[in-house]
């Protein structure tokens, strides 16, 4: 303890504070997955018993699988779009000085402050004046425009960290750009292209406001979720899908955290 | 490192023929200009079809007027007018900004003390503190959401709870479906919002400056106040600005815990484009909401301007 | 362009928006020069070497390697390679790979790659290194690493970028003899980037000593050293003693002059003229300053002062003796040849000479 400075010695109500912090930003989701365990149709305590039956009854649901299947199209396709279009900016963005720069990168981040119910209803009234019929494509299409903030936002730091005479070596030692793409951006960059493939796809694998407004007749698994949600009897098997849902989006996101961990500490550190 | 006898004096035989290149990759080997934006197109064209296009179509039928299923397209005002003129819309602007005002306040206040505990006090694995504060953030905000219906519902986790252990006879009602339970749950969605500037901005902040002012007679009380908080306030700002625009225009929160008491502009906007449907008078709720977010961002704008100014 | 040159700068400009970075350079390279571009950082010699790279294009002007013009030459299609300040090796490649890199487009079998690379490790004097990742390399390893890569593809120039910079005052030096070594054995042309003029005239056949964005003088290290054309070379490199003078007469190949504080010189009129009555300096360079307690035989140029003060740094010592008609005190060097003896009475007249050829005449600038 003597060997920290002044101005970090420890601050034990400061500690205490951080600690509850965490509990009351996790415990409220908890309780998704410790009712879905619950023998009981109501969401409520006292708990009566350990039951698997919510989950049971979610598998042999046809129309779960069918969302399952649709979020995951719609996921996979964001992320892959979000991340390649949001790679070419960073590139552009960390590379040049271009004029407008700044306006540009304020430009592109816009859906990540502006309400999604904008973009919902501004996308759908484009759809409907082009008359495009509502289906997955629409809802990828939103995706893409509120993904590539966090894509663009996890690249930059990545790129930036990359130092540009390794892709002057490269050109210099004779590779046109294209292969000094492929032989050197891509795997210094990896770490964060990874992170952003898994990032956008678990924001657009959760989201409802976009999918809201553009759904045709096929549901995205949270647009199949709300569905349900009318339904005060089906709340246990919500609540199981909810858990799963839940479980599977902390692996994913940790992961991509975890991956491009270093470009986080270094952003922070400039 | 001279012990073997390579010689490279067939230097030139090796070497890669000279090449010229064609009139667009020459000007773009040349201009740098040209080759950033070159790279960028690709995401400008999908943010024009997906941002800029939509807007253009949105305002135009903002000034359209529905009748039955279809428009008429004469342009007019009129939305805008209504919309200034019915109180039920004045009303409901009014309380958007006011329940996403206190939802910014309670969320930057709560999260300050916990971006300043991680930025001074963690000294091993920040990176963890950090991913365990803005995980729940990733992940889906319906589901949040529905986790606080739980928790506050009439029959829920607190009722339920406090019945069971005898501390009341009835259920609380105010819990669910009230303005409290939107800011409560606003307020926990968005921490990440707030703790990510925050933390930034006390990282950024130079140690040996807190050490001076000790020195120089600060108590950690004084310091505090007259040192690092005003150096962290382009954080408290950035972060106010993240959580205080996008909730004002939030839909699922006042769905699902708002009840009637606690609807807010998002709610009306889709009514507009769902049952009402009006698009019309829709889209020009749309475009009202757009225009305010914009003078709160102006408004924030000239805020950072002035603390950045103060301290250059 | 003259006909010998391998490398030929013409009347080349540079502009960064409005900052001019290279202003109406021209310079000539021949085959197999080690050649240096010396200067403080912001002079424009690393601008003039990615030029040649092909990373930067000329404002205006052209370069011509081994005769072609290269303006319209991407980097990737250039007959050079570089080494680079912070070595760019390849972070997530081992360093076999590293020096492999370039060999791609030349379809090699896998044995052939792989006996090219071998070569290239004994040469660099790191055999059994390939295997090593790139962050297990030392500073050292990296730079030789980075000149492997290079040389393996056969440049007809190799650029350096400071490429001894990075590393601490023993290796750098060991390193500076390897560099010349290897440039001999592979007889290919070196521009060399250098801030250090120590490093710059140990290294170099021929060195261009730069200021905001001009050759101020290109010559070779004891040309530079023993004749600058200009105070600003005389004093950038190594240290110099500068006296006011005035031409007062010239006669066929001599003139006289009158210079501050040393008196009346006779001295060779040399390659450049200088008119009656103009005024000019007289340089020294204080190696080239005899210092005596005493005063010395015969009639050479010679001169009284004061000593002000002495430094004492192992092998030779510095003195400052003050002259009158002169501002600053003149700086001599004198190497400690016997048992140095610290001397308490360091305020004492002493005298000063030196012979004539030590003086170099410089134009009033």
């Amino acid at each position: 303890m003597s060997t920290e400075s002044y101005i970090r010695r420890p601050n034990r109500p400061l500690q205490v504070y951080a600690i509850i912090f965490l509990i009351a930003l996790y415990i409220p989701i908890l309780f998704l997955p410790l009712f879905s365990f619950n023998d009981s149709i109501y969401v409520s305590f006292p708990l009566t018993g350990f039951t698997l039956q919510w989950y049971e009854e979610l598998f042999q649901r046809e129309p779960v699988w069918a969302a399952l299947m649709n979020s995951v199209k719609v996921g996979a396709a964001t992320a892959v779009l979000a991340t390649t279009l949001g790679i070419f900016a960073a590139k552009a963005i960390t590379k040049y000085r271009l004029p407008g720069q700044n306006a540009i990168v304020a430009f592109i981040m816009l859906p990540l402050v502006v309400p999604g119910i904008i973009f919902g209803v501004a996308l759908l009234v484009l759809m409907s004046s082009l008359g495009v019929t509502l289906s997955l494509y629409t809802v990828a299409v939103g995706h893409v425009i509120i993904c590539l903030p966090f894509a663009i936002a996890t690249l930059i730091p990545r790129f930036e960290g990359l130092d540009p005479s390794l892709e002057e070596a490269s050109a210099d030692l004779g590779e046109n750009a294209w292969h000094t793409f492929w032989r050197v951006t891509l795997p210094v960059v990896w770490p964060g292209i990874l992170a952003s493939l898994l990032l956008t796809f678990t924001v657009s694998f959760d989201e409802f406001i976009m999918a809201f407004f553009l759904t045709g007749t096929e549901p995205t698994l949270p647009m199949y979720i709300w569905g349900q949600l009318r339904f005060p009897q089906q709340f246990p098997s919500v609540l199981a899908l909810s858990s799963m849902i839940i479980a599977v989006s902390f692996v994913i996101v940790f992961l991509g955290q975890w991956i491009n961990r270093d470009a986080h500490i270094s952003t922070v550190r400039k | 490192m001279t012990n073997t006898n390579v010689t490279l004096n067939d230097a030139a035989v090796g070497a890669p023929p000279v090449r010229r290149r064609g009139k667009f990759a020459g000007m773009l080997q040349r201009s740098e200009t040209l080759r950033g934006f070159f790279l960028l197109s690709p995401t400008l064209v999908v943010m024009t079809i997906g941002i800029v296009i939509p807007f253009a179509i949105l305002i135009t039928m903002s000034l359209w007027t529905a009748i039955g299923f279809g428009f008429d397209t004469t342009l007019t005002t009129a939305n805008y007018e209504t919309a200034l003129e019915q109180p039920v819309y004045g009303a409901l602007m009014h309380r958007s900004l006011v329940i996403s005002g206190w939802a910014t306040v309670a969320t930057v206040l709560l999260s300050y003390p916990m971006a300043y505990y991680v930025a001074f006090h963690v000294h091993k694995n920040k990176m963890m503190w950090i991913v365990l504060m803005t995980l729940p953030f990733w992940t889906s905000y319906l589901l949040r959401v529905f986790a606080w219906k739980v928790v506050l519902g009439y029959e829920g986790v607190i009722n339920s709870g406090l019945l069971w252990a005898g501390l009341i006879d009835a259920p609380l009602e105010f819990l669910l479906y009230s303005q409290q339970a939107v800011v409560i749950t606003l307020a926990h969605s968005w921490v990440a919002f707030a703790i990510l500037p925050i933390y930034v901005s006390l990282e950024k902040i130079d140690r040996s400056l807190l050490e001076a002012a000790t020195d120089l007679g600060d108590g950690p009380v004084a310091r505090f106040f007259r040192i690092t908080l005003p150096l962290s306030m382009p954080g408290v700002i950035a972060a106010s600005f993240l959580i205080f625009i996008p909730t004002t225009g939030d839909y699922i929160t006042p769905a699902l815990l708002g009840g009637p008491d606690g609807m807010m502009i998002g709610n009306l906007i889709q009514l507009q484009f769902g049952p009402v449907n009006n698009w019309p008078m829709g889209a020009s709720l749309a475009i009202g909401l757009m225009l305010y977010i914009s003078a709160i961002g102006l408004v924030f704008l000239a805020l950072t301007k002035v603390f950045k100014e103060r301290m250059a | 362009m003259s006909k010998d040159a391998f490398i030929s700068i013409r009347n080349v400009d540079k502009y960064f928006g409005k900052f001019q970075a290279i202003d109406n350079v021209s310079m000539d390279i021949g085959h197999g020069e080690f050649f240096s571009l010396l200067g403080a950082s912001g002079c424009g010699k690393t601008t003039l070497l990615r030029m040649l790279a092909g990373f930067e294009n000329p404002s205006k002007g052209e370069i011509y390697i081994d005769g072609q013009p290269m303006s319209e030459v991407p980097p990737h299609h250039r007959p050079v390679n570089m080494v680079f300040q912070s070595y760019a090796i390849f972070p997530h490649l081992n360093a076999r790979d590293n020096i492999a890199y370039g060999l791609r487009r030349q379809k090699l079998t896998k044995q052939a790659r792989a006996d090219k690379v071998d070569e290239m490790l004994d040469l660099i004097a790191l055999p059994g290194y390939g295997d090593r990742a790139a962050n297990e390399l030392s500073g050292g390893q990296r730079q030789r690493i980075a000149l492997a890569r290079a040389l393996i593809l056969k440049p007809k120039v190799l650029l350096l970028d400071e490429p001894l910079g990075a590393l601490d005052k023993q290796l750098r030096e060991q390193m500076q003899l390897e560099l010349r070594a290897l440039q001999r054995q592979v007889g290919i042309t070196f521009v060399f980037v250098t801030h250090d003029q120590e490093e710059a005239l140990t290294l170099s056949d021929r060195v261009a000593v730069m200021s905001a964005g001009t050759v101020l003088q290109m010559d070779t290290p004891s040309g530079l050293y023993e004749a600058p054309k200009t105070r600003q070379v005389a004093s950038f490199i190594g240290t110099m003693n500068f006296f006011e003078a005035q031409v007062k007469s010239t006669n066929g190949a001599m003139m006289n002059i009158e210079a501050q504080g040393l008196g009346n010189l006779q001295l060779p009129r040399g390659e450049r003229h200088f008119n009656e009555g103009e005024a000019v300096q007289v340089a020294i360079r204080p190696e080239k300053l005899r210092l005596t307690d005493d005063k010395p035989e015969g009639d050479g140029q010679m001169v009284q002062g004061q000593l002000r003060n002495s430094s004492y740094l192992g092998e030779r010592s510095h003195f400052y003796v003050a002259i009158d008609g002169v501002d600053r005190p003149v700086a001599v060097s004198a190497q400690n040849r016997t048992r140095f003896a610290p001397d308490p009475t360091d305020e004492r007249p002493v005298w000063l000479n030196w012979s004539d050829d030590a003086i170099v005449v410089l134009g009033k600038d």
